[in-house]
C-alpha cells in the first residue's frame, strides 16, 4: 500500500516533527491573535444598536466613516503618533549609551549583572511605575515639593503633570529596557577587530563610532524603534494616570467606545485604523532603512 | 633571503616592556626592523609576539621603552595616526559594506577626486587579483577572497609599514602556501616593510628575511631563516624550528679556534666555534644536536665523505617523496631521526635492518 508507506515516512519525517513542535504555539497564536483581530475586524463592519440588540449582524461601512469624520479622532491619531514618535525618538537615544556602556564598557563577567539590573522595573507592575510618576510630577509630588522645600518656586508647577509631556517622560521610562536589550545585541555582535581596522585605516574613535559602530548597530536601534513604537501608540494607562485631559490618546479613545458608550463597531473600526496607522509608519521606516537589514553574516 | 646591507632602520624596538596587571607580556624587547624588509614573529601562542605587533600598531601602550617608526617616537601617537597598517587575523572586513567601499575605507581624507580615488581601488583590487569583485557584498566572500580585501585595503594607504597577524592560519593548506607565494612577491612588488605574525615555523622560514623567534617575552633568537635552522642558539629554538636531535656528549678541550668533543656513539670529533653559537665555555656534559637530513644512510658500494658509524632501524615513516627513519645508533641510548630522500636506487629499508650511516661533525650543534 503506497499511500499508508507514504504517510509513514511523512510521520516519520524532520518536517513532521517540525510541524510538531510548532503547532501548540500556533495554535495558541492563532486563538489568542489571530481570532481576536478577525472578531475585531469584523466587529468593525457591522452596525452598532441598542437596547437588547447591541449589535445587528448587518454589513456597514458607516463605522469608518464616523470615525475618519470625527475631528476629535483625528486629533486623537495625531497626537498618539506624535506621542509615540517622542517617546520613541527619546527611548532609543538614551537606551544607546546605556546599551554601548554595557557592550563596550562593562567588563564580560559583569554584563550579566547589568542586564540583570535593567530589568528590575520590571519586578513592579506597569500600573504601579505610571502610579510612581504621578507622585514623582504630581501638585504636591516629589518635584513639586522639592522645589518648594528649596524655595526655587513658589507655587507648585502645573506643567509637569497632566500633559503630553508627562505621558512621553512615563512611557519612555517604561519603555527603556526594551530598546536597550535589542540595541546591546547588536552591538555585542559587533566584531570588535572591525572597531580596530576602522582607526587603523586613518579614522579618530568618533568616526569610527559613525562609520563601523552605528551602521552595524542599525538592526538593533530598528528593532528598538518598534519594539517601542508600536505598543505606545496603543497605551491607554499612561495618557489615562498622567496624561489629564490634552494628554488623552486614541486608545482612550477606543476604551470609551468600548467600555463606557457601548459602542463595539464604532471602537474596532477606530482600533482598525489605529493598527493600519501603525503598520503604514512601521513600514515606511523599514523601507527607509532596508540597507541596514540585508544580509550581514 | 639575507637583509639588504646597510639597509635603513625603518622600525627601532628599544627595551620594550609591555604588562596586563601582574602579568608581564613583554619583557625587554629590543630589535631593529630595516626598511624593506620582510620580518617575523615567530613563536608560540602567547609568547607575546601578536602584543608586540599590536604595540607598534599604537592598540596597546607600552609600560616602558620606546617604538621608533621611521625615527619617529610613536609614544602617545594614537593607532590612526601611524604610519602603519594591519591585515588582522580574522580580516575585519566591514560586513555593512562592499569590496570597493572596504578597500576605499581610508581614503576618505584624500585629497584626490572620487574618479582618481574609484581608480586607486581598482587598482589595488587587481593587484590583489580581485578584478571585478568590487561591488560584491564583503559577507560573500571566501576566506582567501577576504585575505586579499584586507590586504588591498591596507596597501591602498601606501604605509610605511604593513603588519600581518597571522593572515593566512585561517586558510586550509593549499591556498596557504598560494598566498605565502603571493605575499612575498607582492611584497617585494611594494617594497614596503612587513611584519609577519605567525606560530608556523615553515611559514616563517620561506617567507621572511629575518625572524625573531619569541618565548614568553623575550625574542630567544633574531636571525636570517638559515642561521636560524642551522645554528640555533638554545635547545628550545632548535625543537621549535624543525626537528633536532639531541645526543649527550662532552667537551674535552676548548682553543679560540676549535673544539674537541666526544659525544656519545659518534665518538671524538672536532668542530667549529661558530658551531657553539650559545656561546659561553664550560667544559663536562653538554648537549650536541644535529638535524634528521645530515645524517645519510650508506647503500652498497657508497662511502661515507667524513665520518661513518652503524645503526639499527627502528622505525620508518614513509612520506612519498621523503622517509624518516628512527634509527637506534650504536652506542647511543635513544634513537634519533634522520630522513631520507626516496630517489632511484635507494629503497626504503625495512624495520630491524642494519645499516652503515653517513655523519659529518660540521653539522653538529653544540648545546651546553
Amino acid at each position: 500500500m503506497p499511500d499508508s508507506a507514504k504517510g509513514g515516512r511523512f510521520t516519520r519525517s524532520q518536517a513532521f516533527s517540525g510541524y510538531v513542535m510548532i503547532s501548540p504555539p500556533f495554535i495558541y497564536a492563532v486563538l489568542m491573535l489571530g481570532a481576536p483581530l478577525l472578531a475585531v475586524i469584523i466587529l468593525s463592519f457591522l452596525t452598532d444598536g441598542s437596547g437588547a440588540e447591541r449589535i445587528i449582524r448587518q454589513f456597514t461601512t458607516a463605522n469608518y466613516v464616523e470615525a475618519l469624520g470625527d475631528p476629535l479622532n483625528r486629533l486623537l491619531w495625531m497626537r498618539s503618533v506624535f506621542v509615540s514618535l517622542m517617546v520613541t525618538l527619546a527611548t532609543v537615544i538614551l537606551a544607546f549609551p546605556i546599551a554601548y556602556y554595557i557592550s563596550f564598557v562593562v567588563r564580560p563577567e559583569k554584563k550579566s549583572l547589568w542586564l540583570f539590573l535593567i530589568t528590575i522595573p520590571f519586578w513592579t507592575s506597569y500600573l504601579i511605575r505610571v502610579f510612581l510618576w504621578k507622585v514623582i510630577l504630581g501638585y504636591s509630588g516629589v518635584v513639586n515639593s522639592a522645589l518648594l522645600g528649596l524655595g526655587l518656586i513658589d507655587e507648585p508647577l502645573q506643567w509637569i503633570n497632566y500633559n503630553v509631556g508627562a505621558v512621553i517622560l512615563t512611557l519612555a521610562h517604561a519603555y527603556a529596557p526594551f530598546a536597550i536589550l535589542p540595541i546591546f545585541v547588536a552591538l555585542e555582535k559587533i566584531d570588535r577587530s572591525l572597531l580596530e581596522a576602522g582607526q587603523d585605516l586613518g579614522e579618530s574613535k568618533a568616526m569610527t563610532f559613525l562609520r563601523v559602530t552605528l551602521p552595524l548597530a542599525m538592526p538593533g536601534v530598528i528593532g528598538a524603534t518598534l519594539i517601542v513604537f508600536i505598543p505606545t501608540v496603543g497605551d491607554y494607562v499612561t495618557p489615562q494616570l498622567v496624561g489629564g485631559p490634552e494628554g488623552r490618546l486614541i486608545a482612550n479613545m477606543i476604551q470609551l467606545q468600548f467600555l463606557k458608550l457601548d459602542n463595539y463597531p464604532l471602537g474596532s473600526a477606530i482600533s482598525v485604523i489605529t493598527m493600519v496607522i501603525v503598520g503604514v509608519i512601521s513600514l515606511l521606516f523599514l523601507l527607509a532603512n532596508r540597507r541596514f537589514l540585508r544580509g550581514q553574516r | 633571503m639575507t637583509a639588504v646591507p646597510d639597509a635603513k632602520p625603518m622600525i627601532e624596538i628599544r627595551d620594550v616592556h609591555k604588562y596586563y596587571g601582574d602579568y608581564h607580556a613583554l619583557r625587554g624587547i629590543n630589535a631593529v626592523i630595516n626598511a624593506g624588509e620582510f620580518f617575523s614573529l615567530l613563536g608560540p601562542s602567547g609568547c607575546g609576539k601578536t602584543t608586540l605587533l599590536r604595540t607598534i600598531a599604537g592598540f596597546e601602550d607600552i609600560s616602558s621603552g620606546a617604538i621608533l617608526i621611521d625615527g619617529k617616537d610613536m609614544h602617545e601617537v594614537p593607532a590612526n595616526r601611524r604610519p602603519t597598517n594591519m591585515v588582522f587575523q580574522s580580516y575585519a572586513i566591514f560586513p555593512h559594506l562592499t569590496v570597493e567601499q572596504n578597500v576605499g575605507f581610508g581614503l576618505r581624507k584624500d585629497p584626490r577626486s572620487p574618479a582618481e580615488k574609484a581608480k586607486a581601488v581598482a587598482e589595488a583590487l587587481a593587484m590583489v587579483g580581485l578584478t571585478g569583485f568590487g561591488t560584491r557584498a564583503a559577507h560573500a566572500l571566501s576566506g582567501g577572497q577576504r585575505q586579499r580585501v584586507a590586504l588591498a585595503r591596507a596597501l591602498i594607504l601606501k604605509p610605511k609599514v604593513l603588519l600581518l597577524d597571522e593572515p593566512l592560519s585561517a586558510l586550509d593548506k593549499k591556498m596557504r602556501e598560494t598566498m605565502q607565494e603571493e605575499l612575498i612577491k607582492l611584497q617585494r612588488q611594494v617594497g614596503i616593510t612587513f611584519i609577519l605574525v605567525t606560530h608556523d615555523q615553515e611559514e616563517a622560514l620561506v617567507m621572511s628575511d629575518r625572524i625573531a623567534v619569541m618565548f614568553e617575552g623575550e625574542i630567544a633568537q633574531l636571525d636570517d631563516p638559515e642561521t636560524l635552522y642551522r645554528r640555533p642558539n638554545s635547545r628550545r629554538v632548535a625543537e621549535f624550528i624543525g626537528v633536532m636531535n639531541f645526543v649527550p656528549g662532552k667537551v674535552l678541550s676548548e682553543t679560540a679556534g676549535r673544539i674537541e668533543l666526544d659525544v656519545q656513539g659518534l665518538g671524538r670529533c672536532q668542530i667549529a666555534p661558530a658551531q657553539a653559537p650559545a656561546g659561553g665555555r664550560a667544559t663536562g656534559e653538554i648537549s650536541v644536536g644535529f638535524r634528521p637530513e645530515t645524517l645519510t644512510i650508506l647503500y652498497e658500494g657508497q662511502a661515507a665523505s667524513d665520518r661513518e658509524c652503524m645503526g639499527t632501524i627502528a622505525e620508518v615513516v614513509y612520506f612519498g617523496d621523503m622517509t624518516y627513519y628512527d634509527v637506534k645508533l650504536d652506542g647511543v641510548d635513544r634513537p634519533v631521526r634522520l630522513s631520507m630522500r626516496n630517489v632511484p636506487g635507494r629503497p626504503v629499508l625495512d624495520l630491524g635492518v642494519r645499516t652503515r650511516i653517513a655523519w659529518s661533525p660540521g653539522a653538529l650543534v653544540l648545546f651546553r
